[in-house]
């Protein structure tokens, strides 16, 4: 078998800017200019302190057919290091050599242009995604196919809903021929069928014997899709195995992180504003017992401690299975007469459910905490919480339920 | 298809590698031609008036400053008309300064692109240049028909227009690839570029003659390339007075050290745009 990539001690650092990446003014780098011939040692110092080191020392091979699954936390450097295999920016040290076409699957309609037609858009599209314009007319009959929207080819694409946007954008990348894929978590868009569709596509292409890197947080598809699973932990490979071990030693970080002062967790948000920040989050059944073990069907309280108040804090919880499914959100922007909205400042969130309709397993919460109309701060896995089993509205869960919820119901049987 | 499986080594890179590399730019010519035709389309699609504006612009600003500059302050037009002589400077000024505008933004306009995927990023300001032949071709037609309806005949100068051109369009890229990269990093080039333009056009003989000024000011001054330009094309265009060639040479080489300057610098910081846009 050929090597499709190797890097050898990749490595990509980030400078720290006071400001954050983006922007500088210009007076600012005009006066830093001026001063710098007096001040060389203490620029050179101080460059060197605020150095991040977003990938480090990372030597992986991967061969060609292999199909790899990448995954970590928020700001571990998945995203890094497909950003450096697709050429988007360079590595700071190090190299990779890659054999072969890349292409990459992007965020959806990236590249897309809303004033352009369907039609004008699969040629551009398709270019930027690396193929040829002849490439492009031969298969240009079948990506409209697949995206089946033959009707909607000279509409402007401004005019078409998200759905057939990732349609048209999915459609165009699959028909795209590279030796090399790369995958950023752009399957957790579209509708069920389509993605199932987009799956089939996705195994279709591993089973050509193409190379595929595939960055996901839903678990489940990483684990349908690959074989081999490369967990990263700032910046350097923790674990590089065969795909259930390399799952089953992230969901040992998760519960690890999740345990842990949540203060001292890095892989915050990257859009978060900080100007608070989720100090604690439990869930606990109103009855008493351990925080984090709930029974199905029991009343259950999530309660989100943040550091600062805020005016007008709104908060929206994830429940992620242990697979990283999302099984629903609960979301304070979507305000109901039930709500309760304090005369006082405080720092504690609350939310309370009735009946708790859980499948027993192990779950998880995301949270998203904000305030001034911008996210003050996310977090992934700020709680694990057990389901223990229980009563649903009276009834016994059934021990071979499927699924993830349970749903309080009654029956109308003949005799 | 791309060229055939070869192994491609990425690494930290050092001195111009990128830009200034030809196969670089030959594989990803189709690339290059969409984001032409994209940018080409998208400036007419959603406009009430689409290829007009491309003639609106010129004749506006010849209606003003022929009443402006031409009745009221009574400027030399070197014994020409004066709504022709402006409007021969005004075609290809409106070329270069559309250009600059539009090409200092489009790294920024195009951050979703830049920050996603790989191409040479050379390929967003120089597709707003070449986008911009369309609207010179056809402000030109309006031109030469004006020239026409006043009872100028053009000379065989008028062969001498694409080079004209090509000398606006390589100043022109230069400018616009250095300042769309500092863009990325410094938003204020966003400011600069409108109110530097406006500057531009008065120390650009577009309103007056270059002939009102006094050697060896006249000759020195081509090193702005758009004096070359200006002069030439009103020489190619309208067929009469003598061949400024020494002001389309200086011009020419002025152009050229632009552009190589201008891609020079693209070049350096190319391979930090994605970090930074």
């Amino acid at each position: 078998m050929s090597v499709a990539i190797q890097t050898h001690e990749l490595g990509k650092s980030y400078t720290l800017g006071v400001k954050g990446p983006g922007y500088g003014t210009l007076r600012e780098a005009l006066v830093e200019a001026a001063q710098r011939p007096f001040k060389r040692e203490r620029r050179e110092k101080k460059a060197k302190g605020d150095l991040l080191w977003a990938l480090k020392d990372l030597s992986l091979t991967i061969e060609s057919g292999e199909v790899v699954g990448l995954i970590g936390h928020n700001g571990a450097g998945k995203s890094t290091l497909l950003k450096i295999l697709s050429r988007i920016t360079e590595p700071s040290a190090g190299y990779a050599d890659v054999t072969g076409r890349v292409g990459s699957l992007l965020e959806v309609g990236t590249g897309f242009h809303p004033e352009l037609t369907g039609r004008e858009n699969i040629y551009l599209n398709g270019s930027i995604l690396g193929m040829r314009k002849a490439e492009i007319r031969t298969r240009f009959d079948e990506i409209v196919e697949f995206a089946e929207m033959e009707r909607f080819l000279d509409t402007p694409v401004k005019r078409y809903s998200s759905g057939m946007s990732v349609r048209l954008a999915f459609a165009v990348a699959a028909h795209l021929e590279p030796e090399i894929l790369l995958v950023d978590e752009v399957l957790a868009v579209g509708d069920a069928s389509f993605q199932r569709k987009s799956l089939g596509k996705m195994n279709e292409v591993a089973k050509e014997g193409r190379t595929v890197v595939f960055v996901s947080h839903n678990l489940a598809i990483i684990q349908a899709l690959c074989s081999r699973g490369i967990l990263l932990e700032r910046g350097e490979v923790k674990t590089d195995a065969p795909i259930v071990e390399a799952i089953d030693s992230y969901l040992r970080t998760l519960e690890r992180a999740a345990s842990d002062d949540l203060l001292e967790r890095t892989d915050r948000d990257s859009r978060a504003y900080d100007e608070t920040l989720v100090r604690r989050l439990e869930i606990h059944d109103d009855s008493g017992g351990h925080p984090n073990v709930v029974v199905a069907g029991r009343p259950a309280t999530i309660a989100v401690e943040v550091t600062e108040h805020l005016p007008t804090m709104e908060c929206q919880l994830t429940i992620v299975n242990s697979l990283g499914q999302p099984v629903c959100t609960l979301d304070s922007e979507m305000s109901a007469p039930v709500d309760v909205r304090e005369d006082e400042p405080g720092t504690r969130l609350e939310c309370h459910i009735d009946s708790l309709p859980l499948l027993p397993g192990r779950y998880r919460i995301d949270v998203i905490v904000k305030a001034k109309r911008h996210i003050q701060d996310g977090l992934q896995a700020a709680a694990l919480f057990d389901v223990e089993p229980g009563t649903v509205g009276n009834r016994p869960i059934a021990a071979e339920a499927e699924g993830d919820v349970v749903l309080p119901h009654s029956w109308r049987l003949p005799a | 298809m791309l060229t055939p499986v070869d192994t491609l080594r990425l690494q930290p890179t050092r001195g111009f590698s990128r830009v200034l590399a030809p196969r670089e730019l030959w594989r990803y010519r189709d690339l290059a031609g969409q984001i032409a035709l994209r940018d080409i389309t998208v400036r007419y699609r959603q406009t009430a008036l689409g290829g007009a504006w491309a003639v609106l612009q010129p004749i506006g600003f010849m209606v003003v400053f022929s009443l402006i500059f031409g009745n009221v302050a009574g400027l030399s037009s070197n014994g020409l008309p004066y709504p022709l002589f402006s409007l021969a400077a005004l075609v290809p000024w409106t070329f270069f300064s559309t250009a600059l505008l539009l090409g200092s933004d489009s790294l920024v306009a195009n951050s979703a692109l830049v920050s996603k995927i790989y191409f040479p990023r050379i390929f967003m300001p120089a597709g707003v240049i070449v986008a911009g032949f369309v609207d010179l071709s056809i402000s030109f037609v309006i031109l030469m028909i004006i020239v026409f309806a006043w009872g100028f005949v053009p000379s065989v100068a008028i062969l001498a227009v694409p080079l004209l051109v090509a000398i606006g369009a390589a100043a022109a890229l230069g400018i616009a690839a250095a300042l769309s990269a500092i863009n990325v990093r410094y938003r204020d080039v966003r400011y600069v570029v409108p109110f530097a333009i406006q500057m531009w056009l008065f120390i650009t003989p577009v309103v007056y003659p270059s002939s009102q000024i006094a050697e060896p000011w006249r000759t020195l001054s081509a090193i702005n390339p758009m004096v070359g330009v200006v002069e030439g094309f009103r020489w190619a265009t309208l067929g009469t007075g003598n061949a400024p060639w020494d002001l389309i040479g200086i011009s020419a080489l002025a152009a050229l050290v632009i552009l190589g300057a201008g891609l020079a610098y693209f070049d350096r910081v190319e391979r930090a745009f994605a970090d930074f846009v």
